[in-house]
């Protein structure tokens, strides 16, 4: 049972011998280390570039537009700021071409808090991301979705942005998010591929015969059915409502839990069907509050099923802080916790038109 | 003026080229500054918001246009190119009035469909990548074309070009830190035309160091300064660098001293500046010093230039916008990068 990391991984693998990504790099990505989260150990195509992030964005768009399929990567979302006009110019190669040319990179990046990361390296990206027109955004919540948004990403012909959560990198696909052809036993797999401690020189991975699932860009997923209130979320913040919605469950609450795991294109048409079903919505995210991507959500609710509505669409999302304080009471205070998600979802199956 | 590192080879810039190159350069050049002078008459009368281009430049953008291995794909040059490039582009072969098409943001513009800028180009077929407006990025992406050039194993080098103003962002410094990282050096041409100055401020107020080119130097770099307003020597030093970029597969850095005959664009008038050396003027001297061309025929080509884009301009203005409806268009792309073998770029043209 592949962790999300292991997924990553796993993903890269195929993608490097079967899709034909010719680049798997960016900042200690290469060996020795394979990747300040282990996600690129053992990859034939991996390597290690300069301290440069605007240089990994823009040697990634250099690659795609030669007819090489990179995958690049920027260590920590927080230090891909500097990035964001080389970021704006990869969304726009297509469009500003009138589609002489396309982009297709691949960039990879971990999002969120939840790893006692402090200031930096707890930063969210969906709202910058989801202001890069011309890119495709997904973020998975476990394994499976992992590995199957990579691939996709990967045989996509537009620039393509993962943002894996850290909080859920080392988490364990759940019994149906199984990649096929993986071995059962997590030791196992553990063993065949990820790098020994120590003098790597002469380790080589031994790779699962693991098969292609393509999870569909701008695909939701309905992770828990439910009629009386639609949770919308994605990436960390999924096990969170999973949580949440259990917990109001003995309560006789039905909540209905909707993983966007893309961004952009939005899979409006699950959110669209979960609220009319359920009448009431909270949108939860971990980004800060001031003009977050649930704001949009809640925008496009309001302007598009005001009718349908009990309860006015509400978002639950970060505080509008620089960064996610060090101190477990700094963080708890940032970002959504179980009993805040709770509340919420009490207060709206409460609510009264 | 040359001056090179140590190392480098006696050069061979001072060497005369022969007539008919020469002829050849003249009237890519005098297209070129005609082509820019109705892109600015075009502005000025409401034919398009906004003119930026490259009058000054011919002479040095001319060789490079002519010099070029064009194609698609790594096994072919890749040109991450300014807004200063169209001498470049029509030595290459590209229609002048794609670029009228351009100024006047018809539907018909093959470079960006109406939404882009005059002297924006993108062409595929050729690996000239998009021209964009923010300063010094293509010098991040350079070095991306570069590994699939040294990849593709051909001759096929990468050639970025920028102004002087422009080293001073971080993409400069990236570019020179990743074409020449220990055992990965990269076939990649860095081109600074270097016509002393941003928009208005003066590189004398900014920049510290000699040359721009001695920064090349610090990464055990080829470099090489020279006059980019005389054609004889902007070729040679050109086909000399190139050849030294496609045989050795290293990098190169080439500071080459240009004139800004209309100033920097519309924004700040566009009118002719008589105090800088003309490029075309100089090789004029020498086409009728050397007799190998009569002043007559030169002043006929110009005057009938002037006049085929004249007429151009007005074919140009009837033709249609594009439609509101189209904007959504290209927004993604639907290439099938599995299946499409033109997408990886193998092929000349
Ligand atoms: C990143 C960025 N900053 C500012 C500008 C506005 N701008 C356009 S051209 C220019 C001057 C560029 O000078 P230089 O690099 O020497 O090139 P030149 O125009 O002289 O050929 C400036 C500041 C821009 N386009 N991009």
């Amino acid at each position: 049972m592949a962790t999300l990391v292991q997924a990553i991984r796993l993903a890269l693998h195929v993608g490097e011998e079967r899709l034909g990504v010719t680049d798997i790099f960016g900042e200690d990505v290469g060996p020795p280390l394979g990747g300040v989260f282990t996600q690129s150990q053992g990859l034939r195509t991996a390597w290690n570039t300069p301290l440069d992030e605007r240089g990994i964005v823009g040697t990634a768009i250099g690659l795609a537009l030669a007819g090489q399929r990179p995958v690049a990567e920027i260590q920590f979302c927080d230090y891909a700021f500097n990035t964001i006009d080389l970021l704006k110019l990869a969304g726009g190669v297509s469009w500003s071409s009138a589609g002489d040319y396309n982009c297709p990179v691949v960039l990879m990046t971990p999002v969120g808090s939840g790893i006692r990361g402090s200031i930096y390296h707890s930063h969210s990206f969906d709202a910058q991301a989801t202001r890069l027109p011309g890119w495709k955004i997904v973020m998975p919540s476990n394994p499976l979705d992992a590995y199957g948004l990579l691939l996709s990403a990967i045989v996509d012909p537009n620039p393509v942005m993962l943002l894996p959560p850290k909080a859920l990198l080392r988490a364990k696909a759940g019994p149906d998010e199984r990649i096929p052809g993986e071995p059962d036993d997590e030791r196992a797999l553990a063993k065949m591929i990820d790098a020994p401690l120590g003098d790597r020189t002469r380790w080589r991975p031994e790779w699962p015969d693991v098969r292609e699932v393509f999870v569909p860009i701008g695909k939701a997923s309905v992770k828990r059915a439910g009629r009386d209130a639609t949770v919308v979320t994605y990436g960390r913040m999924v096990p969170l409502a999973m949580q949440a919605a259990a917990s109001v469950a003995s309560e006789g609450v039905e909540v209905e839990v909707v993983d966007l795991r893309t961004l952009h294109p939005l899979d409006w048409d699950a959110v669209k069907a979960s609220v009319k079903k359920t009448s009431r919505v909270l949108v939860l995210n971990e980004d800060t509050e001031i003009t977050n991507f649930g704001e949009h959500l809640v925008r496009r609710l309001s302007e598009e099923l005001f009718y349908d509505l009990y309860a006015p669409p509400r978002l639950l999302a970060g505080a509008h802080v620089p960064g996610v304080g060090l101190a477990d009471n700094l963080e708890r205070a940032s970002v959504p916790q179980l009993e805040g998600v709770v509340a919420a979802l009490r207060e709206l199956v409460s609510h009264q038109p | 003026m040359t001056t090179t590192t140590p190392h480098e080879p006696p050069g061979e810039s001072a060497l005369a080229l022969p007539a008919e190159l020469l002829v050849r350069m003249h009237e890519n050049m005098v297209r070129a500054r005609c082509l820019e002078e109705r892109l600015i008459r075009m502005n000025k009368q409401g034919d398009g918001y906004f003119w930026i281009g490259g009058p000054g430049e011919e002479a040095f953008n001319t060789a490079l246009g002519l010099l070029v291995h064009k194609g698609q794909g790594p096994a072919y040059d890749y040109l991450h190119l300014h807004y200063r490039s169209s001498a470049t582009l029509l030595a290459m072969g590209a229609d002048p009035v794609d670029s009228l098409r351009q100024m006047k943001n018809t539907a018909s513009d093959p470079y960006s469909g109406g939404r882009n800028f005059c002297n924006h180009y993108s062409v595929r077929k050729w690996n000239v990548v998009p021209v964009s407006s923010p300063i010094e990025v293509q010098f991040s992406m350079a070095p991306g074309t570069a590994i699939a050039n040294k990849r593709a194993g051909g001759r096929g080098i990468t050639i970025v070009q920028g102004g002087d103003a422009g080293t001073a962002e971080g993409d400069f410094a990236s570019c020179l830190i990743w074409v020449s990282r220990p055992g990965n050096e990269l076939p990649c041409l860095m081109i600074v035309t270097n016509n002393q100055g941003g928009i208005s401020t003066p590189a004398s107020e900014q920049h510290g160091e000699k040359h721009i080119a001695d920064r090349g130097k610090a990464f055990g770099m080829r470099t090489a300064v020279i006059d980019g307003n005389d054609v004889e020597t902007a070729y040679r030093a050109l086909e000399k660098a190139m050849d030294y970029v496609r045989t050795e597969r290293k990098p190169m850095l080439l500071e080459v001293a240009v004139s800004r005959l209309y100033g920097h664009s519309s924004a700040s008038g566009a009118n002719l500046i008589t105090e800088e050396a003309d490029c075309i003027t100089l090789l004029e001297k020498k086409l009728e010093e050397r007799k190998i061309l009569p002043r007559a025929a030169m002043d006929e080509l110009r005057a009938r230039t002037t006049q085929e884009l004249l007429e151009a301009s007005k074919r140009v203005r009837e033709e249609p916008q594009p439609d509101g409806s189209t904007l959504y268009d290209h927004v993604f792309s639907d290439r099938d990068l599995v299946h499409d073998a033109a997408s990886r770029g193998n092929g000349a043209s």
